[in-house]
């Protein structure tokens, strides 16, 4: 019985091993190529390895003609003024409805759920329509006014659990103790509540660096370009005889998924628990 | 992973409403106010725009900005539902969404399973293999995708061509509108999975192994223990995670875009997202556009009233 089991769990673990392989060898491949020369990838033969490799893709990808510095910057100004707002926003929000029982609060709970479902890839005509009525197409804060709204919702659903998280009575204690409510609140629940405004802000930034569907449509024109919107471009940029430079490319991708992966496998357990926590609890 | 207390933690339970001070109850509809303004503005104001429109026919004239659009009532549903060419797209997106979130539960659950049943050093592998892939910009994805299944020198060609009578090299895979949908498929499961499998896994973990001892004492095998100890107990978030991917997979947008700037665009390679881009900003059809926009808002609507409903139960 027991020699039976180990010997099904080396074969579960051999397994689980060749499907680990299939899963990550699409980013493995990426790394990989872009380390190596177009010659070397236009061989019919690929190399598995980037023995030898250079790091000349990356050198050409990041010289400000490609584009790569002023859609950097771009996407960094439109990340930062659509976080600072919505955390701060959604932060306020999280407070209200944890915190305090008020007329409303039902209505604003529901519409906050409903608006997370509302699908975005339906909205865009009437986004695109709006933003360019008001003569905001391809700006900075054109596309941040739709980024903000969408990234809130989940934002103050994502902070409200962590309110909700430290005991109100801390914050009556310290009130005893002398301290008044706006005093209490920043030395006893702001400190606590820390590590949840770090987590949902990093989410909230990966939703708003890794937007493509609305930012092709707002912002067209070659100079308010994002990252994500550059490296679509980029086969275009590269192209060698109507053909894509990959290595070039996969340099490209590399720069755009390296910093978002880095900051993913940071926030992800809280991520996994935010969406399905009140199924896992039941 | 530690789950957030729920206990209720109001410092305002005080039943005498009346008697406070105004500040005291203006604070939260101020703490509310910017984020309802932003939402108003970024949200309500395109839905109003979208549901207004889709009564709105834009002819020549309104499309050109001369002209303000009519008042058509529900001509632009009409025309869209008598429309051959919608019925296809909207079927299409039905089977792709069903075929491509099924397989994304199937995978998903199947590997949460293997993670529960291997040893720990296995298991963390995969979780960090399958982190990396979830953890991709879907532009990336789709970029390194594109690389993958190129026709002259990509490694997919190449390997399937190892086998015995299989000759891949050069063959294009996105001009067939079936594998060019099975590619897009391919490559939504292979970035959805890891969030089932983990969020299942993380669930696997919550069913106490005291139960499961005492249910093989009772001689349960192991098949009707996963039928009806394991299944039973994560049934809840298998449930929202299916309806979760369903909604996700309909209104696929930026996948089916970036795999037509590889391939070619058309009806014949749409799905209802990129329809609903060509119908409104390609052909300035705001009033249909807005319409079929707001059809697939009445579906997701529809597949997520379970899922708002247990987020409401969470928040009581």
């Amino acid at each position: 019985m027991n020699t039976k089991k180990t010997t099904g769990r080396r074969i579960g673990g051999i397994f689980a091993l060749l499907i680990a392989l299939v899963w990550v060898f699409p980013v493995y491949w990426m790394i990989n190529s872009s380390f190596l020369s177009s010659a070397t990838l236009a061989q019919l033969t690929p190399t598995w390895v980037p023995f030898g490799g250079t790091f000349n893709n990356y050198k050409t990808v990041m010289d400000p003609s490609s584009g790569f510095t002023s859609s950097l910057q771009m996407s960094v100004t439109i990340t930062l003024l659509s976080l600072l707002f919505c955390i701060v926003f959604a932060f306020l929000g999280a407070l209200a409805i944890s915190r305090f029982k008020f007329r409303g609060r039902k209505s604003f709970v529901v519409a906050i759920i409903v608006i997370q479902m509302l699908p975005a890839e339906a909205m865009f005509i009437a986004q695109y329509k709006m933003i360019s009525s008001l003569g905001l197409l391809n700006t900075v804060v054109g596309i941040s006014i739709i980024y903000i709204a969408t990234v809130i919702p989940f934002t103050l659903w994502m902070l409200r659990g962590f309110v909700a998280g430290v005991p109100a009575d801390l914050e009556e204690a310290a009130m005893v103790d002398g301290c008044t409510r706006f005093g209490a609140f920043m030395r006893v629940t702001f400190p606590l509540l820390a590590p949840g405004l770090v987590a949902s802000g990093v989410y909230a930034f990966i939703q708003v660096w890794n937007e493509f569907a609305l930012a092709s449509v707002l912002l067209t024109d070659e100079s308010s370009r994002t990252l994500p919107l550059w490296l679509r471009r980029l086969s275009e940029f590269s192209n060698v005889g109507g053909y894509p430079n990959w290595g070039e490319v996969m340099a490209g991708s590399v720069l755009v998924a390296v910093p978002v992966i880095i900051f993913f496998l940071i926030v992800q357990g809280r991520m996994t628990q935010g969406m399905v926590g009140g199924a896992v609890k039941g | 992973m530690t789950t957030p207390a729920m206990t209720p933690s109001r410092l305002d339970d005080s039943p005498a409403v009346s008697k406070k001070p105004l500040g005291k109850i203006l604070l939260p509809y101020l703490l509310v106010l910017p984020a309802l303004v932003a939402l108003l503005v970024g949200m309500g104001y395109p839905l109003g725009w979208q549901v207004f429109n889709s009564f709105r026919e834009y002819g020549l004239a309104a499309q050109f900005g001369t002209a303000s659009p009519e008042w058509v009532w529900f001509e632009n549903y009409t025309t869209l539902l008598s429309d051959g060419t919608f019925w296809f797209i909207l079927v299409k997106s039905i089977v792709f969404m069903a075929i491509t979130a099924s397989m994304t539960m199937i995978l998903g659950i199947g590997l949460a399973l293997l993670m529960k049943a291997v040893s720990r050093w296995a298991r963390l592998t995969l979780q960090i293999a399958m982190l990396l892939a979830w953890a991709m910009p879907i532009v990336a994805q789709m970029t390194v995708w594109g690389w993958l299944i190129d026709k002259r020198n990509g490694v997919i060609n190449y390997v399937l061509s190892w086998i015995p009578g299989v000759d891949l090299i050069g063959h294009d895979w996105l001009v067939n509108p079936i594998t060019f949908y099975g590619i897009g498929s391919t490559i939504i499961v292979w970035a959805s999975v890891p969030f089932v499998a983990l969020s299942v896994y993380a669930a696997l973990t919550q069913v106490s192994s005291e139960v499961k001892e005492a249910a093989s004492l009772d001689g349960a095998s192991g098949w009707q223990m996963l039928r009806r100890i394991t299944m039973p107990i994560i049934r809840p978030v298998i449930t929202i995670l299916f309806l979760l991917q369903l909604i996700w997979d309909l209104r696929v947008y930026a996948q089916i875009r970036l795999l037509q700037d590889f391939g070619a665009g058309g009806t014949k390679y749409d799905l209802l997202g990129t329809y609903i881009y060509s119908l409104g900003i390609g052909q300035n059809q705001f009033g249909l556009a807005s319409a079929a926009a707001m059809i697939v808002m009445f579906f997701t609507i529809g597949l997520s009233w379970y899922y708002v409903r247990q987020l409401l139960k969470e928040d009581n």
